[in-house]
């Protein structure tokens, strides 16, 4: 990777601006769908499509391109808009998200939308598919990199854990995931839930390299995925410290923002319902007029 | 009588027939398929040598992967490598996979429709002393279910190696199912083998009842058919060999030719191929049926014969069966 200018810096937290206030539109449309993780990974989702993997949109079967696997596929509506800005289809479909006949399944489908690798949705089976390409890929002797976006919460289902051991065994070392830390889950904290921590050792354990960082900073999102990709013999996780709901103040570090849409039910504590997508939305116009 | 077209094996009916288990011809038909597409993978979850993988992961050590006791994982690993241009065998016992695995095949493999070939050993009544944790009566249902899904039960070694090389050839999900007890080698090297086209290997002028099986077990509805003639009751033996997609205007044909059908698997006799042709029999050609197959229990531990007799798979329970179908036609 080039070293990574301001301008483009300043152009990557814009275009994930713009992402979010694309994510707030799509899920008010839908009436259903998830809030907070989309929100928090628009920064990261933003850095990959836009500086860090090797793609062709128009081509999105281009063989020699980077794999970006997400794994927790509800949060797709941020990698929709994603898919949409970097130019893979029109941003008017955004907001055919989870209606009938649309390509934007309300968790993401292979076989429906250019630029999504796997289907996904079940929780915990996102890292053994992305081992499986990176395999493919060192049996090709294939140039391409493999990167699996995951949740923290799928972290207690056992396939994880046997996919973490997987990779450790066979030095993936064209594999890196990325594990959104942003500690909600469905019904709770996670570490209320069902604690994940001490995650670092636990993959340290597992003869995986670690990084953690902000995950709504660019320069940390960019230069883990540079140290990650001279790893040689041991494929690296990044412990992405996010922000559920972020960009919308009444969202952030909520967990009952986790599987719901703005626009359809009160939350003591949030704009009345009638006023929360246009609350989102000015708040994130507002973030953009003050960072140009 | 024999269907002589087929070309089956010549010793079909003596003491010394060849006996062999389909999981044999897994493990050639495996090899063979890694000989002839280098793209070809293998994939166990701690049961190389029992599941016949021993032999591909000697001769391509690079295009095998050992997993370890993880099925789940194995599934999803391979639905990644069967989406990136490899064509993935995992191989592991039945009840584990396609058992514990079931959703990661569903979401990975099926709906994702990933390139992987699913291999199901130990299917059946007949692992024996394992006892009912091991033996799988559900793996036909399960996977014929799934959407994308082509459903392969081989009849015998050699058509299991057959199977195996044939499913390499055919693009998207396919479950193979295999035995680990020996069984008669009733096909040889010369029959032929078409996925989704039924075999009649035993047939006679005016059938009254239809047997049609599938694995193993079809051998004893051929030793059935073979006692009904001498008793004048005239059959016709079906080796459906693939349940999905079922031969359906091969099948229609001759159900409607015998008026009465016996379906013949190692498996709960609901949803497995008795619920196959009985969905096939009610849309197109209503006929009686009977069902020889596991009576919605479980098994146990015990020699595979006995336990086969024991469940109501022997040749007695399908002569019983077949005069009963042929009485209820009332032609």
């Amino acid at each position: 990777m080039t070293p990574v200018t301001d301008k483009k810096l300043h152009s990557l937290a814009h275009i994930a601006n713009l992402i979010r206030q694309d994510v707030i539109t799509m899920l008010a449309e839908a009436k259903s769908g998830h809030s907070a993780g989309p929100l928090g990974m628009a920064d990261i989702f933003s850095a990959f499509y836009f500086y860090i993997l090797n793609h062709r949109p128009k081509q999105p079967h281009w063989p020699g391109r980077d794999r970006l696997v997400l794994s927790n596929g509800h949060i797709c509506p941020v990698l929709y808009a994603t898919l949409a800005h970097a130019g893979y289809f029109s941003r008017d479909e955004l907001k055919t998200l989870r209606k009938m006949g649309s390509r934007l399944q309300g968790h993401p489908h292979r076989e429906s939308l250019p630029g999504v690798e796997t289907t996904s949705g079940p929780l915990g089976s996102g890292l053994s598919q992305a081992i499986g390409m990176a395999l493919a890929g060192k049996l090709d002797r294939a140039k391409y990199h493999v990167y699996c976006l995951m949740s923290d919460g799928e972290h207690q289902e056992g396939n994880t854990w046997e996919a973490a051991m997987f990779a450790g065994k066979n030095r993936l070392s064209n594999l890196t995931a990325v594990l959104d830390r942003n500690s909600i889950q469905i019904d709770g904290n996670t570490e209320d839930v069902m604690p994940l921590e001490p995650l670092r050792a636990k993959y340290e354990a597992f003869n995986w390299h670690v990084i953690e960082i902000d995950g709504h900073n660019f320069e940390s999102i960019i230069s883990a995925v540079a140290e990650a990709n001279v790893i040689h013999e041991r494929p690296t996780m990044v412990i992405a410290h996010t922000i559920p709901g972020r960009g919308v103040s009444y969202m952030e570090n909520d967990y009952r923002w986790h599987g719901i849409p703005p626009g359809l039910q009160n939350v003591p504590g949030a704009p009345p319902v009638y006023d929360q997508v246009k609350v989102a939305l000015e708040e994130l116009r507002e973030a953009a007029r003050k960072s140009i | 009588m024999i269907t002589k077209d087929l070309q089956l094996n010549p010793k079909l009916f003596k003491d010394d027939v060849e006996q062999k288990a389909t999981r044999e011809g897994f493990g050639a038909g495996v090899l063979l398929a890694g000989e002839e597409n280098e793209n070809v993978v293998v994939l166990s979850a701690d049961l190389t040598d029992s599941t016949k993988c021993g032999e591909f992961a000697k001769k391509f050590p690079g295009r095998f992967f050992q997993v370890g006791v993880a099925e789940q994982n194995m599934a999803a690993i391979a639905s990644g490598l069967g989406v990136s241009g490899k064509i993935p065998y995992i191989a592991s016992y039945a009840t584990f996979s396609p058992g514990r695995n079931w959703e990661q095949i569903r979401t990975t493999i099926s709906y994702n429709n990933s390139n992987v070939k699913i291999a199901g050993h130990h299917a059946g009544i007949s692992v024996g002393p394992d006892g009912a944790t091991h033996q799988a009566v559900e793996d036909i249902a399960t996977m014929r279910v799934m959407a994308n899904m082509t459903v392969m039960v081989p009849c015998d070694a050699a058509q299991a190696k057959k199977a195996t090389l044939a499913a390499s050839h055919i693009w998207g999900p396919v479950y193979l199912r295999y035995a680990r007890e020996k069984s008669v080698v009733m096909t040889t090297e010369s029959t032929p083998f078409t996925p989704g086209k039924a075999q009649i290997f035993w047939e006679s002028r005016r059938p009254k009842v239809a047997l049609i099986g599938c694995g193993g077990l079809l051998y004893n509805a051929l030793l059935a058919a073979r006692e009904l003639e001498k008793e004048g009751m005239e059959t016709v033996v079906v080796n459906c060999h693939t349940i999905k997609p079922l031969d359906d205007e091969k099948l229609i044909a001759l159900i409607k030719k015998a008026g009465a059908v016996v379906t013949v698997e190692e498996h709960q006799v609901t949803g497995g191929l008795g619920g196959a042709i009985a969905e096939l029999t009610a849309k197109h050609c209503p006929v009686p049926m009977e069902f020889i197959g596991m009576q919605g229990v479980y098994g146990e531990s015990g020699p595979a014969s006995a336990l086969i007799e024991k469940y109501g798979m022997g040749v007695k329970s399908i002569i019983a069966a077949a005069k009963k179908a042929a009485k209820r036609s009332k032609r």
